[in-house]
């Protein structure tokens, strides 16, 4: 058994989410020149290069990308023949309070009722699984509200199919506007239950923006129709118009009730915020 | 692309058409929803305001810390719809403009155009790029509130593109028309 001390994980951790606010993924960096590129509208195209101007910025360390740093939400995969030797979810939130403070990110975690910071931008949003092996791999991403907010999360009725699915999610895409920051990366997580196909969602964000559900042919056609559609919707990076609503759209399933349809879409705005690291 | 300084006069103010590019400079002031909170109620107590709302520019937005050495962080600016149950009362007590992102509510277009006021987009998570645009920063109101608390911002050539004019134009709203 390999046995890792906390310290290390509170170290890794506060990089991680340093990391993720002051370097946008590669993936994302090149999908938006290659949709600078397509772009045809001049003001949308022009936003775009502004957008890539804006993370050459960030990357020289003193402004983070966006105001707007996020809540950490960290997904925690542990081997079966790894162990920390104390508290991970401790030195987990240890490193994001200490990643926060040291990188000059802003603390944006409130108590919900009383809206008061906690000062500290914890506690994080941990999500646990179990792995082989001995390592232990920490995937965080740090998501502002904008985009956030304008999640939903829909029943549908089995009945209903694959149109009801894409017609909810072009209502969600539709409302989310112009204020979530499009071009948008679009999760959406179908089955499960209520809090599974959430999960789903959200987690889809975290895969390359270049990777389609090559697992899974209907998964991966609704991803292809969902991305057409939603570039059809006029809507264009920042809300001024243009072809660039969405740069990918990741479609998760699993299956679920036979009286059930779950379907969450969670909206990623284009500060796509995400590192995975493995210790 | 205009040049225009705030607080703003009425003729700037009619001049501007949804639709235009704008570089602004001047003074402004941040407020996003726990100080519109406080605000709405000092208003309502008849208090005294930590700033004179008359022919102001208001921006939603809640900046990094600075790093040592520099003005201001990242500040681009936050989602508007959220102030928008608290913007119709401080439009009425003289605001002038808004700086945020996205569509607003009927109800506050409505009063940007009886009021005579302005609603402008900046370029939401360009926060790196903004902050080079802030020339001084100085928290005025509500520091317990932190990244909430009221900053006046000095600003030089700060992008924005007007959303809703003084009559009446909405440009989400013609985009979806198109």
């Amino acid at each position: 058994m390999r046995i890792i001390p906390p310290e290390l994980i509170t170290q890794k951790v506060a990089e991680l989410v340093s990391d993720c606010n002051y370097f946008l993924p590669h993936d994302v960096v090149n999908a938006l020149k290659e949709a600078a590129e397509n772009e045809d509208d001049k003001k949308a195209k022009t936003i775009l290069y502004k957008i890539i101007e804006n993370h050459k910025t960030a990357k020289k360390g003193v402004y983070p990308l966006c105001q707007d740093t996020g809540i950490a939400v960290v997904y925690l995969e542990s081997g079966n023949e790894v162990s920390v030797s104390g508290d991970i979810y401790r030195a987990i939130n240890k490193g994001v309070e200490e990643g926060y403070s040291k990188s000059f990110l802003r603390k944006s975690v409130a108590n919900p009722l009383t809206r008061s910071n906690t000062g500290t931008n914890t506690p994080a949003i941990i999500h646990t699984s179990l792995i082989k092996g001995p390592n232990i791999r920490i995937s965080i991403m740090t998501k502002g509200a904008g985009s956030e907010n304008k999640g939903a999360m829909k029943m549908l009725s089995p009945a209903d199919g694959a149109q009801a699915i894409m017609d909810f999610v072009l209502e969600t895409v539709k409302k989310a506007g112009a204020s979530a920051c499009p071009p948008y990366i679009v999760g959406v997580g179908i089955g499960g239950n209520m809090e599974t196909c959430a999960l789903l969602a959200k987690k889809s964000l975290l895969r390359s923006v270049n990777d389609f559900n090559g697992g899974d042919k209907e998964a991966l056609k609704l991803e292809k129709d969902l991305l057409r559609e939603i570039n059809m919707l006029g809507i264009g990076p920042l809300g001024f118009g243009g072809r660039t609503t969405a740069l990918a759209v990741k479609v998760e399933t699993f299956p679920c009730h036979i009286a059930s349809l779950p379907v969450a879409v969670c909206i990623q705005c284009h500060s796509a915020r995400h590192k995975t690291i493995t210790i | 692309m205009k040049r225009i300084t705030v607080p703003l006069d009425s003729e700037t103010i009619e001049d501007l058409e949804t639709g235009d590019e704008v570089m602004i400079s001047g003074v402004i002031y941040t407020m996003r929803d726990a100080a519109h909170a406080k605000i709405t109620e000092m208003i309502k107590k008849r208090a005294r305001l930590p700033f004179d709302l008359a022919n102001q520019v208001i921006y939603y937005c809640g900046p990094t810390p600075a790093k040592p050495g520099n003005i201001i962080g990242s500040c681009g600016p936050t989602t508007s719809s959220r102030m928008d149950s608290f913007t119709p009362l401080l439009l009425e007590h003289g605001l002038k403009g808004m700086i945020g992102k996205g569509e607003r509510s009927a109800e506050v277009k409505d009063a940007i155009h009886k009021f005579g006021a302005v609603y402008f987009s900046a370029l939401g998570g360009l926060g790196a790029d903004y902050a080079r645009d802030v020339k001084k920063s100085e928290v005025i109101a509500f520091p317990e509130l932190g990244p909430e608390a009221i900053y006046r911002l000095e600003i030089e050539d700060f992008f924005a593109v007007v959303i809703d004019d003084a009559k009446g134009n909405d440009l989400y709203m013609q985009l979806s028309v198109n």
